[in-house]
């Protein structure tokens, strides 16, 4: 099958798994029956399900799950040597690696400073990982669920009770898609076992050691949150993680259906099905012309490999051999678009303008499906600032899906549009600037530059993929990532659930007078903002890096 | 109303604004502009910078010029600002003078003129004003019609009718008698006149800002943060690439990113469109009323003055059977010859018309007795001799006519069904007992409102005549006006429980009114237009009052308010998508010289580094003054539908944004190396 026919295969599956999925979700939540599985859930933490809370109660109950996920993981990684469940004798994580974990985790960032395999014991990634998989994804759900309200209901003060979404996110969806998804991986072969390293000798005599561990059931996690914290190093190009090219392209899939499900269920949930599928539209748009630029630079290959005659057109470096080039692409694409960050090729072998996608695709503040829930979250916060500018433009106070804004919600905005920006711009540039930060530079000049960008660009966009050739095990490193990724997650969350909070207590204009945003020309402003916004605040850094060293390659130099 | 047009500005106005934008340079008066409040401390240090430079005898050319250049983006935002606000102020100056040194004629109650200070007057004093004397308050005319000169607050040099009763009666201080005498009653007291609230109006305008200006403003510091963060981060990622970025160049950058464009016309928007309302002659008794203007959904439209004619007119004589035309047409002559109601006089109007009688002047028979109309009898007419002529409503006639005929004849009952289901009125004649027929009276639509009724339907604005009329008759109105909804028979209560019910369902509601009974609904509403006219509770009650009285105004407040908004909304797109061009100006300057590969970025191929930077400078710079007359006078605003609005603005400003920098970059470019400044 030629490589576009795949292409638009994967992309009809996967709408057509989302939409029901949507759809699915959207009662989910709406439900206000309390079912058998869920009540007792309430009733061990003395939660009264039926009571809503204000956007302040919601947005503090949702920190302090996060703090005390946190301040646990981190202790359980301290003291993993006494704990079970440690059969490779693993010893006390290091305190900046550990602090960096946690915040990874806790964040739905799962960046990982550390390699799996070698730091964490079996028990710190079922219990600590693992756990904190299933409750960031849901974290995030819930907050986008809440977000969605505020345009579903009108004159009142409540938002949704946060237990409530939490607990019916984990029950009703995480789990059942994890549990079917995990034993379909272990039919294709992924691990799943306590054993200990196997050594074994290669062909050619040498000693190798084979990490085992209970996998599968992180690897569907994994995916379907966004999160993207391997089990092993080496992410999904390890064989055990994603053995075959069917498991490949589920993960894909995986990845990205939540995330691609949310526009429906918001559209479901605020009664206007049209508009869910033009905030899907504007996402796809956007993840198309991204994925045509990346594939344009892929498939015209290296110009220096080619010279050598290593390679006809195609640039192979660091792909996965395994499953193929468009793989590798719509792997990469799809990782970096959602803040998933699960990797199975290394993004610093793709060509330095398919970086620059992938650097902007995180930069736009992951809004192209992006992670679960806060890619939603943060889309829609794109179209308030762009239905700002559209209601003056067309002569009217602004209103966006019938709500109108005001300085409040303009200044909750911008923190979400602006504070990622301005902690990845500066702490690249405080990287560049000391020798802690250059000291764990594997390459030097624009590339350099590009690598240094893309740990902080993806740590503050809750992706956690790397870019690889960067030592981001330091404690500077640590230290810092973890404060992009606790801005990058709490400053979407929070001011978007104020936003929520004083939308919902907006009355409705009436349909009539507002602006048709589902149609045609709403994609279109608002595709525009968000390549704009991008475009103006990372122009000057991408053209010193990822463009300079396209360019620098075409003048025959590399870094 | 038609538009007024804007005289010339006067060079004494233009030497106001000059001044006034070096006085605004105070760090204090620009902390209410924070987007200019930087620009301005980055001209300072480049200025410093350059100063340095002279002083260490190094070449200084090109941060001097970025510098006063710079000084200059400063100077055209204040002159912006200024010149919308001296526009206001300097009229309201001259008049509050005028004002303090008036004096009047009052009439006393001893029916004596007394001649006091004009600030002395109260509210329900009466006074004489003569040829070319100053109106010496605001009032309404009881007795006279004059030739007014109102260019003092308007502009409008073409001076205008004003007449005792009807709409034309207000008056307003300050403004001149040409010719006639006139007797005002004195309707506001000292210190809430129009001038008053002119004045008030003129100054808070500069200090308070609206919710949407606020929120827009929360945008542009937001991106001003942005780009500092940009370009500050940009001097250690050059360092890191071996590039030393000069503080002049990055200052530059980053004041050719930031809104300055919008930053700097921002408040001459507000002020101008403050401005465009007085020139209707309306007053708005804050920015957020003209804002909310630009919201409005539903409009309140009374029937009577606004959709139709003040007065129902006379179209027809239908005479019963065995009378003739004529015959009917005589008759209701006589019987309306002394009737002063605008119906009686329409009635003359047609029946001359019918006799051929048009311009002779026909005298009420002597000895004639007229018969006026009360509610108890509702039928007015004249008793010439033995001849009693009566006409009035069918049921009156009917009741009037029973001692001589027991019903009315056939053809007239039938006649008079018609009238009134085709929504006419309709009157009946009777001389001395025998029923002549039927006269139809007709609401007649206002010149043009169809096409306006129209326009705001497109706008998906809904308009809902009121009328105290009968269903029957106001459907017909309705459907011929082309209103969307109609409430009938309104009461004053109807029409405040009306709009409880709209804003119930979030709509914004507009409505004019004049009456005492009006207050309650007026209060009620977003944007409530009193008529000057128009009693004093109804004017506490509005956010606006209009000078003219004129019931059509609402449409124009309306478009004012949304031509404000886009003129906002166009200018910060073409702000943001200039930077667009900008970035391709100044950054491969900055890198060129280093990396030459990076020159393919200099897409305009722009002489030299320096010249590309400077370039892109000036054109932000001379981007402020360009744009001072749209900001003054607004975007051109045509009533359609929103998608059709956006997709114009969205391409006149966003992609013409774009595309304009490019072209006048380059032009500029050409030139500095043409005169070799660079």
């Amino acid at each position: 099958m030629p490589w576009y026919l795949q292409f638009i295969l994967f992309l009809v599956i996967l709408t057509g798994l989302a939409v029901p999925l949507g759809e699915y979700m959207a009662r989910i939540f709406d439900s206000k029956k309390i079912r058998r599985l869920e009540a007792p859930a309430y009733r061990l933490f003395g939660i009264d399900p039926t009571k809503e809370m204000t956007w302040k109660t919601y947005a503090l109950n949702l920190v302090l799950i996060n703090v005390i996920g946190l301040v646990f993981v981190f202790a359980l990684q301290r003291f993993q040597q006494f704990l079970p469940l440690n059969p490779q004798k693993m010893g006390p994580v290091r305190w900046d690696t550990a602090l960096n974990t946690a915040v990874s985790f806790v964040t739905n960032t799962n960046w990982q400073a550390y390699g799996g395999e070698s730091t964490m014991s079996y028990l710190t990634q079922m219990l600590g990982l693992a756990v904190q998989n299933f409750l960031s994804a849901a974290v995030g759900i819930a907050a986008a669920i809440a977000f969605i309200r505020a345009f579903a209901r009108q004159s009142v003060t409540e938002i949704g009770n946060f237990w409530v979404d939490l607990t019916r996110t984990i029950i009703y969806i995480l789990l059942p898609l994890c549990i079917i998804f995990s034993l379909f991986l272990v039919s294709q072969g992924v691990i799943q076992n306590f054993h200990p390293y196997v050594h074994a000798t290669t062909v050619q005599g040498q000693e190798q050691v084979i990490a085992m561990g209970p996998i599968a059931s992180q690897e569907a996690i994994k995916e379907l949150g966004t999160n993207g914290g391997g089990f092993l190093n080496a992410n999904s190009a390890h064989p055990y993680e994603n053995p075959t090219p069917v498991t490949d392209y589920l993960e894909i899939i995986g990845l990205l259906v939540i995330s691609v499900a949310l526009p429906f269920t918001f559209g479901i949930m605020m009664k206007n099905r049209k508009q869910g599928w033009v905030i899907f539209f504007a996402m796809l748009l956007l993840y198309l012309i991204g994925f045509s630029v990346v594939a344009w630079s892929e498939l015209h290959g290296n110009p220096l490999l080619a010279k050598l005659g290593v390679e006809q057109g195609l640039n192979m470096e660091g792909k996965e051999v395994r499953f193929g080039q468009l793989a590798s692409i719509v792997f990469a694409q799809s990782t970096t678009v959602t803040s998933c960050g699960a990797v199975n090729c290394m993004h610093d072998s793709l060509m330095p303008l398919s970086g620059m996608i992938l650097i902007f695709n995180m930069a736009i503040g992951e809004v192209i499906f992006g992670g679960t829930g806060t890619g939603l979250i943060s889309m829609i916060v794109y179209a308030i600032i762009t239905m700002f500018l559209v209601g003056l433009m067309i002569g009217r106070t602004p209103e966006i899906f019938g709500k109108k804004l005001e300085p409040f919600e303009m200044i909750m905005a911008m923190i979400v549009i602006l504070s990622s920006s301005v902690v990845q711009l500066v702490l690249s540039a405080v990287a560049v600037s000391h020798g802690f930060g250059l000291s764990s530079l594997n390459n030097a000049g624009p590339h350099g530059l590009s690598e240094i960008l893309y740990a902080f660009v993806s740590a503050a966009g809750n992706n956690g993929s790397a870019f690889a050739g960067l030592n981001a095990n330091t404690v500077f490193y640590n230290l810092g990532t973890a404060f992009a990724m606790l801005v990058g997650r709490f400053t979407v969350i929070i001011p978007a659930l104020a936003i929520a909070g004083t939308l919902v207590t907006k009355k409705m204009v009436p349909k009539s007078v507002q602006f048709p945003t589902d149609g045609s020309l709403f994609v279109v402003m608002l595709v525009s903002m968000v390549i704009i916004v991008g475009a103006l605040t990372f122009f000057p850094v991408l053209a010193l890096g990822p463009l300079l060293e396209h360019l620098f390659i075409y003048a025959g130099k590399v870094f | 109303m038609e538009k007024k047009t804007k005289g010339i500005l006067k060079p004494e106005t233009i030497r106001q604004a000059v001044k006034g934008s070096f006085t605004r340079l105070n760090p204090v008066t620009m902390a209410a502009n924070p987007v200019m409040l930087i620009v301005e401390i980055g001209s300072l240090v480049v200025t410093l910078v350059a100063v340095r430079d002279i002083m260490l005898g190094r070449s200084f050319g090109f941060d001097l010029q970025i510098s006063i250049w710079l000084w200059f983006t400063v100077l055209f935002a204040n002159f912006a600002e200024a010149l919308a606000e001296g526009k206001g102020k300097a009229q309201a100056e001259t008049l509050k003078k005028t004002r303090s040194e008036a004096f009047a004629n009052k009439v006393t109650d001893e029916d004596k003129i007394e001649n006091v200070p004009a600030l002395t007057l109260r509210k329900g004093d009466i006074v004489i004003v003569k040829d070319n004397e100053l109106i010496p308050c605001d009032g309404e005319i009881i007795d006279g019609v004059s030739l007014v000169d109102e260019s003092a607050i308007t502009g409008e040099s073409a001076p205008v009718v004003r007449e005792s009763g009807g709409e034309k009666a207000g008056v307003t201080g300050g403004t001149k008698v040409l010719s006639g005498t006139i007797k005002i009653k004195v309707t506001t007291n000292p210190g809430e006149t129009f001038i008053d609230q002119m004045i008030k109006m003129v100054e808070s305008a500069k200090r308070q800002k609206t919710p949407n200006e606020q929120a827009l403003e929360i945008l542009l510091i937001a991106m001003t943060v942005l780009f500092l963060v940009v370009v500050i981060t940009l001097r250690f990622f050059g360092v890191y690439m071996s590039v030393a970025i000069s503080i002049p160049i990055l200052i530059s950058l980053l004041v050719c990113l930031m809104p300055t464009t919008i930053g700097g016309l921002l408040p001459a928007i507000g002020i101008a469109g403050m401005d465009r309302l007085l020139a209707h002659n309306v007053i708005a008794m804050s920015g957020k009323a003209v804002e909310a203007a630009g919201d409005v959904n539903v409009v309140l439209l009374d029937k009577t003055g606004t959709i139709t004619l003040g007065n129902r007119v006379a179209t027809e004589f239908l005479p019963a059977e065995g009378v003739t035309e004529l015959e009917l047409a005589h008759a209701a002559l006589i019987s309306s010859l002394a009737d002063e109601t605008p119906e009686g006089r329409s009635v003359v109007i047609l029946a001359k018309e019918k006799l051929n009688l048009k311009g002779s002047d026909i005298k009420i028979p002597e000895g004639a007795k007229y018969i006026g109309f009360s509610a108890e009898t509702r039928m007015s007419g004249i008793d010439v001799g033995a001849k009693q002529i009566r006409k009035g409503a069918m049921e009156a006639i009917e009741e009037y006519a029973k001692p001589f005929c027991s019903k009315l004849p056939e053809k007239v009952q039938q006649d008079a069904d018609d009238i009134a289901g085709e929504g006419g009125t309709p009157l009946v004649v009777c001389e001395s007992g025998r029923v002549l027929g039927v006269i139809r009276l007709k609401d007649v639509l206002k010149h043009g409102i169809k096409e306006r009724l129209q326009q705001l339907q497109m706008m998906g604005i809904e308009s809902i005549m009121i009328t105290g009329d009968n269903p029957l008759t106001a459907v017909v109105i309705a459907a011929e006006a082309g209103v969307s909804d109609f409430i009938a028979p309104a009461k004053p209560e109807t029409k405040l429980k009306a709009i409880r019910e709209l804003q119930s369902r979030g709509n914004m509601v507009a409505m004019i009114g004049d009456g005492t009974n009006d207050a309650p609904a007026l209060a009620q509403a977003d944007v409530a237009v009193a008529m000057n006219a128009g009693t004093q509770a109804a004017r506490e009650a509005a956010n606006m009052i209009d000078l003219d009285s004129s019931p059509t105004k609402l449409l124009d407040i309306v478009e004012i308010g949304k031509q404000i908004l886009i003129t906002r909304g166009s200018i910060t797109t073409f702000s943001v998508t200039n930077d667009v061009s900008k970035y391709f100006a100044i950054i491969p300057a900055i890198f060129a010289a280093s990396y030459p590969m990076l020159g393919i970025l200099n897409i305009m191929h722009l002489s030299t580094p320096q010249s590309a930077v400077l370039s892109a400078v000036i054109f932000n710079a001379i981007i402020i003054p360009m744009l001072i007359p749209l900001s003054l006078r607004g975007v051109k605003y045509k009533m359609t539908t929103a998608q059709a609005l956006l997709t114009r603005n969205f391409l006149i400003y966003g992609i013409g944004g774009l595309l304009l920098p490019f072209i006048c970059i380059k032009l500029i470019d050409i030139l500095l190396v043409a005169t070799r400044l660079v």
